[in-house]
């Protein structure tokens, strides 16, 4: 099948493409940037948008299996690509976890099945999570594991953790860190300041989290693994991964786009979709997250998709749990409070939410060189749209953002050569010929 | 709107001399007496009774406050606050003829709920009303024991009672609406 | 200053007025309750629940006992709040209640803003009497009210609230009514219980008793607990005793017309000597009076608020 892709602005960093260029595809592959066939079967109008390699969030959280009500891996991968994500990597907290071969693979089919964006397992560090003994590390990359990680919990025992990351070195995989020291953090609900403070809600410092990204960039050095640090929400915790990189270790860290666009002013609404771990902190910790975004410290920006049912989110804010969904609105958010105000450029941008995760996880994706897959996404970074979560394809709905005007949407998703996703009405959508 | 004074300082002196001299029966009914003033005219009203039966037939009679706004039957058209330290009674009401006193009495709502209230202090042997002015119009089957100045008017009119204590001067106006 | 608030779920947001207002219709409910007939007819064939998912007798009955001599019928729901207790949820158990026909609900729950999203969910009125740690208005009003008897206002007086500042929710409210009134406020107790960051709501923090009870008008003395929350916060309660607890030795260093003041119930030999509890300076009793009447006039006004 011969697919042009005419008149957009292809952005992609990992080539070291900016320019108005069309794009080849042939089949599930990138034929050739420019010089494009005749009669193609398709093409599609990209002038005035930009087209960009399929945006890669490695860090979402589906269901499947054990909360399937939430979200499964298809209703997950169908999010996805409605955000204009083409790969995901899901966290291993389902219940059973994700700790061997069988789960691993299980999520490639269900993926598989799916046949929308892909959706890659990163398998636990120890079994169950539990946090005692390693998982079956070797097992879970023959089953297909991106990377590995506890998430949703730190793995507290440090020498657990050291002994983990030098294991996993063996096979060139990151070990992604929850970072939160749980004594300190405690019954902790949100950010421990001042708005806490006033709200008698108990709080979970930047001390909680900070001493653990410490503790954790110490294990790395000493074992030389590759360590990356999961949404990373405190200022203290930027500043530590800016050392570490400055130190040369091999440190990566992400951010969430909640993390760098509201604070915990939001809680005194007492609205639970404001309730997530890491918390939402202060204006003093976004600016050090954006500052950080900005110079390169964080290399990533990842939705920490964590979809719940509305059951559980609509109780008292102490007792909902934590979570909020986020691929869909990732890239709005990433381009109207980082890319318009001016504090990345649209470039950096890609390269935050596609070229550098593709590379942590060692996906062969996050580009439009001929040659790679054809995972390709196609935005509108001019047209204001308001977010409306009744019409997400996510399972679930808690989302903070509804009502939200923003700029950036993807209006075609395509994976290894096919569109998976369309917004309608057509902004430059050609159709087929 | 047109205001016309139906009873002027003088006249008002009198007619509050007239209702002492009728509420203790020229001077021979002096005991067990209370009079209760009715927020807000009627407290200065009863003070004057009090002080000219004090003056007159050298007596002391007990003397109440009281704000009836809670126990009205229209709270919706109530101001959203009584006012405080308005009620009070601070002597047993057991056996006394109370009489109640009011500037105007008009659609006797108030007098109503002064009846109920008072009624929530004990239990008294006789309540009787005096008004300033009887206006007409009655929505409940209540009327005044003693009256100071009868007046026929129109609902559309509205009769305003000044006293000193509380407005600076004494008069009674009678308010028409249009012309 | 009128009131206009159909729901009293805190003072953080209430004015000096909107205080004020409830304080001197407290006055007026006082009144009520020296009559023979302790009853009036305000509320006369409106329904009050109490919606208590922290058990409370002293609270629940003190609202009980003013709905009633407003002539309000009341009805009690008592429920677990254990999360692990996966029952009819706030909301639901709420709407129904509203739609049995109850006019007023009063909420004592253990989370804080359960109250909060009552009065967005439901057409009635709400009123908090206590949402976890975060505030508890009526016992925050009733203590200002008994300061202001005492010591005719506020504007000026140097308030001590003594105890576990970090979990309490009077010690929340009560702060925002002083500053609001204009008293200087000053938190005492140890620094596990009472953060430092409370300076920024523009109050005083000691750590010593002794240094600043010379200074204080009113002494509000908070229960001390040796629960869950507080376990581990401070050795024991022999040590917290005697660093701050209010004894006869601490008393005189005290003002000649302070006044001792607790919320309640009484901790005896712990934040409080019985002697002290019991002794002149004491207005504990009239506290749990002036509840009824702040009670009363919260329910009055709610009820005529827009």
């Amino acid at each position: 099948m011969n697919l042009v892709i005419k008149g957009g602005r292809v952005l992609d960093p990992a080539g070291g493409v900016d320019s108005v260029l069309d794009i080849f595809v042939r089949d599930d592959k990138i034929a050739a940037l420019g010089n494009v066939p005749a009669n193609p079967d398709m093409t599609i109008d990209a002038t005035g948008l930009i087209v960009v390699p399929g945006l890669v969030d490695m860090h979402v959280h589906l269901r499947e299996p054990g909360n399937e009500e939430e979200e499964t891996i298809a209703s997950g991968a169908e999010s996805a690509a409605a955000g204009g994500i083409t790969s995901c990597a899901c966290m291993p907290n389902t219940e059973p976890a994700i700790d061997n071969e069988a789960a691993a693979e299980f999520v490639i089919l269900q993926s598989n099945r799916a046949a929308r964006s892909n959706v890659y397992p990163i398998g636990a560090v120890t079994a169950g999570r539990k946090g005692e003994e390693l998982a079956e590390i070797g097992g879970m990359v023959r089953g297909g594991a991106v990377a590995f990680s506890d998430d949703g919990s730190p793995v507290s025992n440090a020498e657990i953790l050291r002994r983990a990351m030098l294991y996993t070195k063996m096979f060139d995989r990151p070990v992604i860190s929850h970072c939160e020291n749980r004594e300190l953090a405690g019954s902790g609900v949100m950010n421990s300041g001042m708005v806490s403070m006033t709200l008698g809600l108990a709080g979970m410092s930047n001390a909680s989290e900070e001493i653990m990204v410490a503790r954790d960039i110490a294990l790395a050095e000493i074992t030389g693994a590759l360590l990356h640090i999961a949404h990373v929400s405190a200022a203290g915790s930027v500043e530590l991964v800016r050392r570490a990189k400055e130190k040369g270790l091999r440190v990566t860290c992400e951010a969430t786009p909640h993390h760098f666009t509201l604070t915990d002013e939001c809680v005194r609404l007492f609205d639970s979709n404001y309730k997530v771990n890491p918390p939402l902190r202060t204006a003093e910790d976004i600016q050090a997250i954006k500052a950080g975004l900005a110079d390169g410290t964080i290399d990533a920006v990842a939705s920490d998709h964590a979809p719940h049912t509305e059951e559980e989110k609509d109780v008292e804010f102490s007792f909902a749990p934590f979570g909020i969904i986020g691929m869909e609105t990732l890239l709005p958010l990433v381009v109207s409070e980082l890319v318009k105000p001016g504090i990345i450029t649209l470039q950096k941008a890609i390269e935050l939410v596609s070229t550098n995760p593709a590379k942590i996880l060692r996906l062969e994706r996050g580009t439009l060189t001929p040659g790679a897959v054809a995972d390709i996404a196609i935005i509108d970074t001019e047209t204001e749209w308001e977010i409306d979560v009744g019409s997400f394809r996510s399972k679930s709905r808690n989302c903070p953002f509804h009502g939200r005007k923003v700029f950036g949407r993807a209006l075609k998703t395509i994976v290894s050569g096919r569109i998976i996703h369309e917004h309608s009405p057509g902004h430059g959508a050609g159709g087929r010929d | 709107m047109a205001h016309q004074v139906i009873v002027d300082s003088k006249e008002l002196s009198k007619l509050v001399e007239k209702l002492a001299s009728d509420i203790s029966h020229e001077g021979k009914s002096l005991q067990d007496i209370a009079v209760v003033g009715i927020h807000k005219r009627g407290v200065p009203l009863a003070q004057r009774l009090a002080d000219i039966i004090k003056a007159r037939w050298g007596a002391d009679i007990e003397q109440g406050s009281l704000d009836i706004t809670l126990y009205r039957d229209d709270l919706s058209s109530a101001p959203a606050q009584p006012e405080v330290h308005a009620t009070k009674i601070d002597f047993d009401l057991s056996g006394k003829r109370v009489v109640l006193v009011d500037d105007v009495l008009y659609t006797g709502r108030t007098a109503r709920a002064a009846i109920s209230e008072i009624l929530d202090f004990g239990r008294p042997r006789r309540i009787e009303f005096a008004v300033l002015v009887d206006r007409g119009h009655q929505e409940l089957p209540i009327r005044a024991d003693y009256v100071g100045k009868i007046l026929e008017t129109t609902s559309s009119q509205m009769v305003e009672v000044k006293i000193t204590e509380t407005d600076g001067e004494d008069m009674v106006l009678l308010i028409s609406k249009g012309e | 200053m009128e009131w206009k608030r159909r729901h009293l779920l805190g003072l953080e947001d209430l004015s000096a007025g909107e205080i004020t207002a409830v304080l001197d219709m407290a006055v007026s409910f006082k009144e009520v309750s020296t009559r023979s007939i302790k009853k009036v007819p305000p509320l006369r064939g409106k329904v009050v629940a109490n919606l208590f998912f922290e058990p409370s007798t002293r609270t629940r009955i003190s609202f009980e006992l003013a709905a009633s001599r407003l002539s309000a019928d009341v009805v009690n729901f008592e429920k677990s709040t254990s999360s692990a207790v996966k029952g009819e949820t706030l909301k639901d158990t709420a709407r129904n209640i509203e739609r049995m026909g109850v006019d007023i609900v009063v909420v004592r729950h253990t989370a804080p803003g359960a109250p909060h999203r009552l009065a967005e969910v439901l057409n009635i009125s709400v009123l908090n009497a206590g949402d976890g740690a975060h505030e508890h208005p009526t016992q925050a009003l009733l203590d200002l009210f008994t300061i202001r008897e005492h010591k005719g206002e506020l504007k000026g007086l140097t308030v001590a609230i003594v105890g576990d500042i970090g979990h309490s929710r009077v010690a929340r409210s009560s702060i925002w009514g002083l500053k609001a009134l204009g008293a200087n406020v000053i938190l005492v107790g140890p620094p596990t219980l009472v953060p430092a960051g409370f300076r920024k709501l523009g109050v005083e923090v000691s750590h010593n008793l002794d240094e600043v009870i010379s200074r204080c008008d009113v002494i509000n003395m908070l229960r001390i607990q040796f629960e869950r929350q507080q376990s581990g916060l401070f050795p024991s309660l022999r040590e917290y005793s005697r660093l701050f607890g209010l004894n006869r030795e601490r008393m005189q260093r005290a003002r000649e017309d302070v006044l001792i003041m607790h919320p309640g119930p009484i901790n005896r030999g712990v934040e409080i000597a019985p002697q002290v509890a019991d002794g002149p300076h004491s207005v504990i009793l009239e506290q749990v009076e002036n509840g009824l009447a702040v009670r009363m006039a919260a329910m009055y006004l709610v009820t005529r608020g827009r």
